[in-house]
């Protein structure tokens, strides 16, 4: 009997400890969770941390000291410049180990690891389009370069130190609600990672859409609803701007009309899709137009806004070089920034470097297809997924001349109905080291150092912007962009031969730029860099309206001083409306509307054009328009197929402006040629009827119908999610804060003897939830309200700002 | 005082051991008390108890008072679905002191099997 009842109780001990330590019975192991000494309960940073440190590494070659201030943000002074890079890669990992390793996996292929089979279609699609390929293209380039290799290894040997001294109980809270572990870093993982920036950046294209576009529409519509270049274009590059003869002309090939431009259906599909609206606003004023005589460069890249954030606000002194800035967590450097001398920042080109083009394999094998009137060898690449809680998967992955093939039968994302195969052409896969743009940026004297160093951009795209204490401002629209001839690329092209292929890259010497214009400023808002008379083939579609506004507003401007351009910065000003809230106030049919709805068309009339927190205007005029679009072209879609293009945003705006009776007004299923008046009537009374619902709500005001977010990078964890922020500003606002995409970086920088700075991103330095520093910086943000960046100097060791010291020596 | 003397210890050594090993030694560390210092099994199943909730609870408590309950409320609402600091710091002691107690139930029957004469 009492042995009975000693195994009796030893076995619910043991099923007890094994029900909390594991997820066999319970959602979670809270047991292991909430121990006090090593769960949740050790990511609860004290209120008062102190993160001085003396820490000793074998790898460093002199010393390191990091003063940290009170927004924790690292000045790092280092003896030597590579210890600096072991250092800043200690500190990422120190503050934000979780999101890098995530980043990464999910730049790979791997999410599915540690989230299960809900990411594999995200796995697949990113093998199939080459990350991991493209990454260790890039990375045999930059290890070819030895400033680079040494750089990146000093880099990888920090978070790697980090890791290694990091006891179980202090791994970041998201591991162990996930059950998982930390990998090494490597050098790859750095690549890996700029891999991910250019997928964000650097994929947006239509390709299927467009195609099947263009075989459902005829010619005459097709041309009307994606017009190649828009009215309202104010290029980076003004008009007007005489370019060189192309040194580079691609020859069209001679099935073009037979085989391309009039090609059947593409019934290929396509998965995720990079936001289209990644993107940004920069720009430079010389010192003739600011208060102070120097030039002013201010930047604002527009991404995903989560928590942790992008960004690391970080400054780094070595005996090279003196920078300030953003750094991305996962890669050295300082990427959106300023030193001694200049600053530097980056919006997106924009520039369609993503092609397909359709194989014809031999038989089901795959082991041929036909290319140049031969059939020609693939070679496969073998993509094994792991996925938590299920076995493994094999992908294999066709490479062809062109590059792997992405969908077909076995992939076609989610939206698959044919048995073809496609193959992608990415300027990604081709070797390129963007690491050296940042590292000579970092160390850039002058204007001729700034363009030596962007000429290294390859991958993704961006308008480099430059302005230096010596007076001057640039912008080069930087990138390796493919020479096309008119109309390459838009569609899906045949890949039986060599003519559709890429026939050579722009030269870098024919890179549009700006140095020192007479207007006294040069910006970038994602707009066309050129307009027509540029030699080459730029694509069809680029947003404009923000670029308009700022270039308008700067145009006006005088005696500028940096609150000027945080105030530039953060306007709500919607210029799009500007142009099409007098079509609804013109042609609305306001005798025919009911009590409410006039009460909504005061509102509307009275708007005063700014997507302001608590502007009713603005939601109506938003909500109208959505909705009038959709009703102009709900009878020309009515019977497309499910992947296709819908109009430029632009198309509806210049095709009404320019013709009232714009052909696609009418409703072609209707016995009676409705009007202008009649869909705007239309589109607003049905506006109405949903915003009376966000009214009762409570709902009506800008930024609570915007309702903007900062979500946690899982987003299902809501307490780390950030929510309900009254924000204002939108699409093709200059403060172009979305619901959960914005301005991730917002800096100033006056360009003055002592250089005066501003910066602010929504998020906080520790990616840690349970530390106040996780997103303090979000309040200011959403106010609009920036911190002076402090570039510190070694004789302020003793200043009051420093908060903690970090020593880092050789062992 | 046997009592009090295993209370302190369970509480003691568990806070010792989980430096090193991993959470669940604190009911080998409740079974090895309750063993060696014996207490009839009702009474050695309370001294874990209460000596385990002391424990995590007063842990918990301390760091997340430290912490200014930031992460608590978080927590407490992701597992609780209710923004409860004290609650979390409850369930904490709780799960605690359910393992101690348990350990220290068996430790005790243990003694009662194998030294049974000697009680």
């Amino acid at each position: 009997m009492r042995i009975f009842l000693f195994i009796l109780s030893a076995a619910i001990t043991i099923g007890l400890c094994l029900v909390l330590h594991t997820k066999m019975v319970l959602a979670a192991p809270l047991g292991k969770l909430l121990a006090p000494q090593e769960g949740i309960w050790q990511n609860a940073e004290p209120a008062n941390e102190n993160f001085g440190a003396d820490l000793k590494f074998p790898a460093l070659t002199g010393k390191v000291n990091v003063y940290l201030d009170e927004r924790l943000v690292p000045h790092v002074f280092a003896e030597q410049e590579n210890d600096a890079y072991f250092v800043q890669g200690y500190l990422h990992a120190k503050f934000r180990l979780w999101q890098m390793e995530l980043q990464v996996l999910s730049a790979a292929g791997r999410a599915s690891e540690v989230v299960g089979d809900i990411a594999l279609n995200h796995d697949r699609e990113f093998r199939r389009l080459g990350m991991v390929y493209a990454a260790e293209n890039s990375l045999m380039e930059m290890e070819a370069n030895e400033t680079i290799k040494r750089e990146c290894d000093a880099y990888t040997a920090g978070v790697n130190a980090y890791i290694e001294n990091l006891p179980e109980s202090k791994l970041p809270i998201e591991y162990k609600l996930l059950g998982y572990k930390p990998e090494k870093w490597s050098n790859l993982k750095t690549a890996l990672f700029l891999k991910y920036m250019s997928y964000d950046l650097a994929a947006h294209e239509n390709d299927f859409e467009l195609t099947n576009a263009q075989a459902f529409f005829s010619p005459d519509d097709f041309k009307k609803l994606f017009p190649p270049i828009q009215d309202s274009l104010d290029p980076i590059i003004p008009k007007g701007t005489v370019f060189s003869a192309p040194k580079v002309i691609p020859v069209i090939p001679a099935s073009v009309d037979s085989l391309y431009f009039k090609k059947d259906t593409a019934t290929a599909g396509e998965g995720s899709k990079p936001d289209r609206d990644n993107g940004s606003n920069n720009w430079a004023v010389s010192g003739s137009k600011t208060q102070s005589g120097a030039p002013i460069l201010c930047n604002d890249p527009h991404l995903g806004l989560n928590l942790p954030s992008l960004w690391f606000e970080i400054q780094i002194s070595t005996p090279g070089f003196n920078a300030y800035g953003a750094s991305f967590p996962g890669a050295p450097g300082v990427i959106i920034g300023f030193n001694d001398s200049c600053a530097f920042g980056f919006t997106n080109g924009g520039r369609d470097v993503r092609d397909y083009y359709e194989i014809t394999f031999k038989d089901e094998s795959r082991q041929e297809y036909w290319f140049n009137n031969q059939w020609e060898k693939t070679t496969f690449r073998y993509e094994k997924i792991k996925i938590a809680g299920k076995p493994d998967m094999i992908d294999t992955v066709a490479y062809t001349v062109f590059g792997p093939v992405m969908y077909d039968r076995s992939f076609n994302g989610k939206r698959n109905t044919s048995d073809k195969s496609y193959a992608v052409t990415w300027t990604a896969h081709r070797r390129s080291n963007e690491l050296l743009i940042f590292n000579m940026l970092n160390h850039a004297k002058n204007y001729a150092d700034y363009s030596a160093a962007v000429t290294n951009l390859h991958t993704p795209g961006q308008n480099c912007v430059f302005a230096c204490k010596n007076g001057d401002i640039a912008i080069r629209t930087q990138g390796e962009f493919p020479a096309k001839w008119k109309g390459q690329g838009d569609f899906v092209m045949p890949g039986t031969d060599s003519s559709y292929m890429w026939q050579g890259m722009i030269p870098m010497d024919e890179t549009p730029f700006q140095y020192n214009p007479e207007r006294g400023f040069v910006s970038s808002a994602n707009q066309r860099p050129v307009d027509s008379t540029y030699p080459y083939y730029l694509g069809r579609d680029y947003p404009s309206p923000r670029g308009f506004i700022i270039n308008r507003k700067l145009a006006a401007m005088q005696g500028i001083t940096p609150q000027d351009m945080m105030a530039l910065q953060t306007d709500n000003y919607n210029v799009f409306g500007e142009m099409a809230n007098p079509i609804f106030i013109k042609n609305i049919l306001a005798e025919t509307l009911n009590g409410e709805e006039a009460r909504y068309f005061e509102l509307l009339k009275n708007w005063n054009l700014r997507n302001d927190i608590d502007s009713k205007g603005a939601t109506i005029f938003v909500k109208t328009w959505d909705i009038f679009q959709d009703t102009v072209f709900s009878d020309e879609y009515a019977n497309a197929p499910s992947v296709i293009m819908k109009p430029w945003a632009s198309t509806l705006i210049e095709g009404v402006l320019k013709d009232s009776a714009f052909k696609f007004l009418d409703d072609v299923r209707t016995p009676i040629k409705e009007t202008l008046s009649d869909m705007t009537t239309v589109a607003f009374k049905k506006a109405v009827a949903v915003l009376l619902e966000s009214e009762k709500a409570g709902k009506l005001e800008w930024a609570k119908y915007k309702d903007t977010r900062v979500n946690h990078l899982l987003q299902k964890i809501a307490p780390f999610n950030r929510s309900h922020l009254p924000i204002g500003g939108g699409s093709n606002v200059i403060n172009a804060t979305r619901d959960n995409h914005g301005p991730s970086w917002r800096m100033v920088v006056n360009l003055t003897e002592k250089t005066e700075a501003y910066g602010v991103y929504p998020g906080g330095q520790n990616g840690n939830p349970g530390s106040k520093f996780y997103d303090n910086f979000i309040d200011q943000w959403v106010a609009g309200k920036y911190y002076p960046l402090w570039m510190m100097t070694a004789a302020e060791q003793k200043d009051k700002r420093v908060h903690w010291v970090m020593h880092f020596s050789k062992s | 005082m046997k009592f009090f003397i295993s209370f302190l210890l369970m509480a003691l050594l568990s806070f010792v051991t989980c430096l090193y090993l991993p959470w669940w030694s604190i009911a080998i560390v409740c079974f090895i008390i309750a063993a060696a210092i014996y207490q009839k099994p009702g009474i050695a199943f309370l001294c874990g108890l209460l000596a385990l909730f002391a424990l995590w609870a007063g842990l918990s408590w301390w760091i997340s008072t430290q912490n200014e309950h930031l992460l608590a409320h978080k927590i407490s609402e992701l597992i609780l679905k209710k923004d409860s600091p004290e609650s979390l710091i409850a369930v904490t002691g709780a799960i605690g002191g359910l393992t101690g107690a348990f350990g220290a139930l068996t430790g005790s029957l243990f003694r009662r099997v194998f030294a049974s004469k000697a009680v």
